[in-house]
């Protein structure tokens, strides 16, 4: 049976697509963008999370660990990064969810029997399953098995995705996949190498391809202050998206800074602490950039 | 809003309420009079003494008049139901919350008058005289409530006759019917006599009760100088000629209609809860179609009539609690709970030109009194839900959403024609009737995890050490979950029996003493039956017990079953010694029974199963068995507050609750307890068979950032319809305001379970940091709808 590492299940997500959705969080990613929302889909391996103020120092994590690797301090309870396998044992031995397992293998058929649950919701409302991530084509077999017992099922699908893969994946998965959420982030070569760590060709290349075979796509866009809302980006993407066989609509997603409590829990650092979201009437600007381009804008998920 | 309803509003909500002994004094004067007179015809009698003397009161600029006091906001008391004692008086007079002023004058009369009358002959007194030690105890223990220890049993809504039928014709009816008694073959035909006398006595009382506000409407209207208002007066002295004497001709006068029958129900008893118009919006249709066509009302006209009856029960603020409630009740609530949309009576959607004006009017005169919730159909548009949750995402908690479908299904499982179900609806919270046909009686809240507890004490309540129970043994001895649940069902049997003993003698009380002739003209099939409201003459006799804290039994429930007899990580003995201490010095076990048990309300089946167990348990302790008026007992899912009060004499429970703390409300989750989004709640709530019950209640939060914009009201159109596709009877939106969010952010534990739009994404707020949070809180007080 495939299997495959998420980190969450979201019901009643509502920004991923038509209707009331499930959205599933495929853990692991091939870029590293300074913003990332969910830090904790960047690494495919599971990993232990810490809140230290749900922490009751109750000592039963320190006493629970095979690799004595906790230890008590002041501030909470200390792991040694060099002994932790994050093995999630001292997650299990919590009671006060200060310690949390991030991640979780999960098969096809287990994964089908959770998203199935709110059937009745996707219905109703023209919704279905996002796969999300991370980069959700990193668990490609997991992925593909996943979209394959959805349109199985007759559940609407879509996938979010960097579009850093391969186009011979890319397009396999088109036969199971009504929507693609497909982000663009920078247009410049080298700024977006700066930003993600990795270059854009083969995410620009393949949107073009997806594009041209008239799949459904909706281009999202994050605006992150002094990233990539700066004019000459943003019409850049316009121009881009313009040039597209069939024109996809384009989403607009302002930064927030809602992500500093999971970076913190789990021990890493965030560069985007301090940054503030981007104005409405910056957004509403920069919005009518596309719209002058003749691509349908909305703003939010 | 026009001017007119402006100042009458204002009027309305600035009065503080206080007490008036008018009713008591005059309910006295007329009880002093001699004479033998059977039950039904002296209330009557006390009934007409009262409409004739009570002070008539018109308001500067009212369309529609007449209240049941002698001024806005003046409220009557009930003394041969419960009299209150001067410590009750002053109570009501200091409380902090929701008190009612009470005068020097109302204290005086009730120190020499009425205090020394009604001592020793009030039902309240009678009723606890009667009731079984094993009553009492369990009374006293918080096993359940009464609700007829204060008020009268009334809990029923008006249909559609007195919209065709005026009391003239009424009493030409009760005239015949007594024609036809069979005297000879009938033993019952002189009681029948007397009860269609009472009715005849009460129909005339109410008729000359209109008169008399004719009569001082044309003596203002002769003294008045504005010629405007002069008009007015008189054409609502002509309206007061024509109704209730005849049946109403114009949308003005069915509303006059409604409510000079609407104060003769609440003044001839204090019956419990509700009485409304019920399907108001089918109920004017016919009148507005008419009048519009006509040219003689226009939209603004209906909606102002319409906004000056609203006003009417804003000026009745419920009548007060006596005894030890007197100081926790905490409502001017009375419960009027106006139906609108639903089905026709041949099944079509019910949806129609006046549904819309009257959400204009919930959303304009934004009131507490009359209630309102709208009754949805797979029939009715889309378009009426969003009118509806655009009203609801303001955030003061009106309307509620019900399934029409599911309503109508539950009243046909009772044995109801298909026609009276759809004429029928939902009253008070949630409670499902067959309106104009049936009296269904709610007898009491029913308090699951105080007999989940005793059942942990083998029949002990351990608040008090006393024996209260059934002798079902020592868990500590219990090898299985089954042993476990087989004795609470033995638990819940007996002291279900209990109430159901005790209620089949206070039914009796009302029955026998103090009959309603008057209420009992407008439910059928009483004037054919000549038998009383009180005494089985409704076509349908329904009584309810109300089940609450569902949610806090499952949860014990699957707590134990994951632990003691599950992984055995915790052995009952220890389970028991931690609920003693109240969990102190046991974190690490309350946090495992917290944070590490399935919960109800996350759509998993190791807790939603024994939500289902505990409703199986409570529905055969229940469901069919014979009230004394032909009727049968049945359940309901509902606490309206009770579940706080239930909380207060519940000690520490095996789901980690600490002694003391309010229980699960309605069929929500325990509070914090659900953690996978509204989805997992509705699919969870919805694996209870509703239709088996007369009502269930559940609630929802959200944020108004959650609910905002087009997208927002779409989303909740949706979970809506799904709810009720699953057979969901009741949901209720509330939207938190930034005061919530505040709180939530003090005491995260109690809050876990509230949801927040945080920017283009959801998430629970207590999950995130508190910078963000206070981001929040700032934009949600800033939002504006």
């Amino acid at each position: 049976m495939t299997t495959g590492t998420i980190f969450n299940i979201m019901r009643f997500a509502v920004n991923d697509g038509p209707g009331i959705r499930t959205t599933v969080f495929l853990k692991g990613c091939p870029l590293a963008c300074t913003w990332c929302h969910n830090p904790e889909g960047l690494h495919p391996a599971m990993e232990v999370a810490y809140r230290p103020d749900r922490c009751a120092h109750c000592g039963a994590c320190i006493e629970a660990c095979p690799e004595h690797a906790l230890a008590d301090a002041p501030e909470g309870v200390e792991r040694a990064v060099d002994l932790c396998v994050s093995c999630g044992t001292c997650a299990g031995a919590c009671v006060t969810d200060a310690r949390e397992l991030m991640g979780r293998e999960i098969t096809v058929a287990e994964l089908m029997k959770e998203v199935l649950k709110d059937r009745v919701f996707y219905d109703e409302s023209g919704g279905g399953v996002t796969f999300s991530g991370g980069e959700p084509l990193l668990q490609y077999d997991f992925l593909t098995g996943a979209l394959a017992a959805c349109r199985k099922a007759d559940v609407h699908t879509a996938v979010e995705t960097t579009g850093f893969t391969s186009w011979e994946r890319l397009s396999a998965l088109i036969p199971f996949t009504r929507l693609f959420l497909y982000d663009l982030k920078v247009m410049d070569a080298e700024r977006h190498r700066q930003f993600t760590g990795v270059s854009n060709l083969r995410i620009l290349e393949n949107l073009r391809a997806l594009a041209a075979t008239r799949a459904p796509v909706t281009v999202r866009v994050p605006l992150v202050p002094g990233v990539n809302d700066d004019e000459e980006n943003i019409r850049a993407v316009a121009r881009f998206v313009a040039d597209l066989g069939t024109v996809p609509p384009v989403h607009l997603l302002p930064f927030h800074a809602g992500a500093s409590g999971k970076y913190h829990a789990l021990g890493m650092a965030y560069a985007m602490e301090d940054l503030r979201s981007p104005s409405q009437e910056r957004v509403q600007s920069l919005a009518s950039i596309f719209t002058a381009h003749g691509i349908a804008v909305h703003i939010g998920g | 809003m026009t001017e007119r309803l402006r100042a009458l509003r204002e009027q309305s909500v600035s009065i503080q309420p206080y007490l008036s002994a008018e009713r008591a004094l005059l309910v006295t004067e007329a009880s002093r009079v001699s004479g033998v007179h059977s039950a039904p015809v002296a209330r009557a009698m006390i009934f007409a003494h009262v409409l004739e003397h009570k002070a008539i009161c018109i308001n500067d600029g009212e369309l529609i008049v007449g209240e049941r006091g002698p001024a806005p906001r003046a409220t009557p008391t009930y003394p041969e139901i419960c009299c209150h004692s001067m410590q009750d008086l002053e109570i009501l007079h200091t409380r902090p919350k929701i008190p009612y002023a009470v005068s020097e004058e109302v204290r005086a009369a009730y120190r020499d008058t009425l205090i020394p009358f009604w001592r020793g002959r009030t039902i309240r007194e009678k009723l606890f005289t009667e009731m079984t030690p094993a009553w009492h105890a369990a009374y006293e223990a918080g096993i359940f409530t009464e609700f007829m220890e204060q008020r009268a049993p009334g809990h029923t809504v008006l249909d559609k006759k007195i919209y065709h039928r005026g009391m003239l014709e009424t009493i030409r009816e009760i005239d015949r019917t007594i024609a036809g008694l069979d005297f000879l073959g009938d033993p019952s035909a002189y009681a029948k006599q007397e009860e269609l006398r009472g009715m005849r006595i009460a129909a005339a009382a109410v008729i000359r009760y209109a008169e008399r506000h004719a009569e001082v409407l044309e003596a203002h209207a002769a003294a008045c100088t504005d010629p405007v208002r002069k008009q007015e007066m008189t054409h609502v002295a002509a309206v007061c000629r024509r109704v209730p004497a005849h049946a109403p001709a114009t949308f003005h006068e069915a509303l006059q209609m409604y409510w000079f029958i609407h104060l003769g129900v609440v003044t001839e008893l204090n019956p419990w809860d509700s009485f409304n118009p019920g399907r108001l919006d089918q109920h004017l249709l016919p009148f507005y179609l008419a009048e519009t066509q006509q040219g003689t009302l226009t939209d603004d006209a209906a909606r102002e009539l319409l906004g000056c009856l609203w006003v009417k029960f804003s000026n009745q603020p419920a009548p007060p609690k006596v005894g030890v409630t007197a100081a926790e009740s905490a409502t001017y609530t009375d419960f009027a709970n106006i139906n609108c949309g639903g089905l026709r009576t041949d099944g079509s959607d019910g949806v129609n030109e006046v549904t819309y004006l009257v959400l204009d009017v919930i959303d304009e005169m934004r009131l507490v009194q009359p209630s309102s919730n709208i009754q949805v159909s797979r029939k009715n548009p889309d378009a009426f839900i969003k009118r509806a949750l655009h009203i609801i995402r303001k955030g003061w908690g009106q309307p509620s959403i019900f399934n029409a479908d599911t309503v109508i299904e539950e009243m046909l499982r009772q044995g109801k024609s298909i026609e009276d179900a759809r004429d029928g609806g939902t009253s008070g919270c949630v409670e499902t009737g067959a309106f104009g046909k049936e009296s269904y009686i709610l007898t009491g809240y029913f308090n699951f995890p105080k007999v989940f507890e005793i059942t942990l004490h083998g029949g002990v309540d351990p608040r008090t050490g006393a024996m209260i129970g059934a002798p079902t043994g020592d868990p500590r001895t219990f090898t299985t979950m089954d042993e476990l649940v087989a004795a609470y069902r033995t638990q819940l049997r007996h002291f279900i029996d209990i109430k159901l003993r005790g209620n089949n003698v206070i039914e009796r009380l009302y029955a026998v003493y103090v009959p309603t002739p008057f209420l009992s003209i407008l439910i059928d099939d009483c004037i054919a039956r000549g038998k009383d409201y009180a005494d089985g003459g409704a076509r349908y006799n329904t009584n309810y017990i109300q089940g609450v804290g569902i949610g806090t039994l499952a949860d014990c429930f699957a707590a134990i079953s994951a632990h003691v007899f599950g992984d055995r990580s915790v052995s009952m003995d220890e389970l028991l010694a931690s609920l003693t201490d109240d969990f102190a010095g046991h974190d690490r076990l309350r946090g495992l029974l917290l944070n590490r048990s399935p919960k109800y309300g996350n759509d998993d089946e190791r807790a939603d199963a024994f939500m289902r167990e505990g409703f199986e348990i409570f529905y055969d302790a229940v469901n069919g068995r014979p009230n004394t008026k032909g009727g049968v007992y049945r359940i309901q899912m509902l606490p309206t507050t009770c579940h706080v009060y239930f909380g207060s004499v519940t000690g520490a429970l095996p789901d980690g609750r600490r002694a003391g703390v309010p229980l699960s409300e309605g069929i929500s989750p325990v509070q914090g307890a659900d953690r996978n989004g509204p989805t997992a709640v509705l699919r969870s709530a919805a694996k209870m068979d509703h239709v088996r019950t007369g009502g269930t209640l559940l609630n929802q939060k959200f944020t108004p950032e959650l609910v905002e914009g087009e997208k927002g009201i779409d989303h909740l159109t949706r979970l809506v319809r799904s709810y009720f596709t699953m057979g969901g009877h009741h949901i209720q939106f509330n939207i938190v305001d930034a005061a919530t969010l505040r709180r939530a952010q003090e005491h995260p534990a109690e809050h876990r379970d509230l949801i927040v739009r945080v920017a283009g994404y959801s998430d629970y707020f207590c999950d995130l940091g508190k910078a963000l949070q206070d981001e929040i809180i700032e934009r949600t007080e800033h939002q504006s709808f």
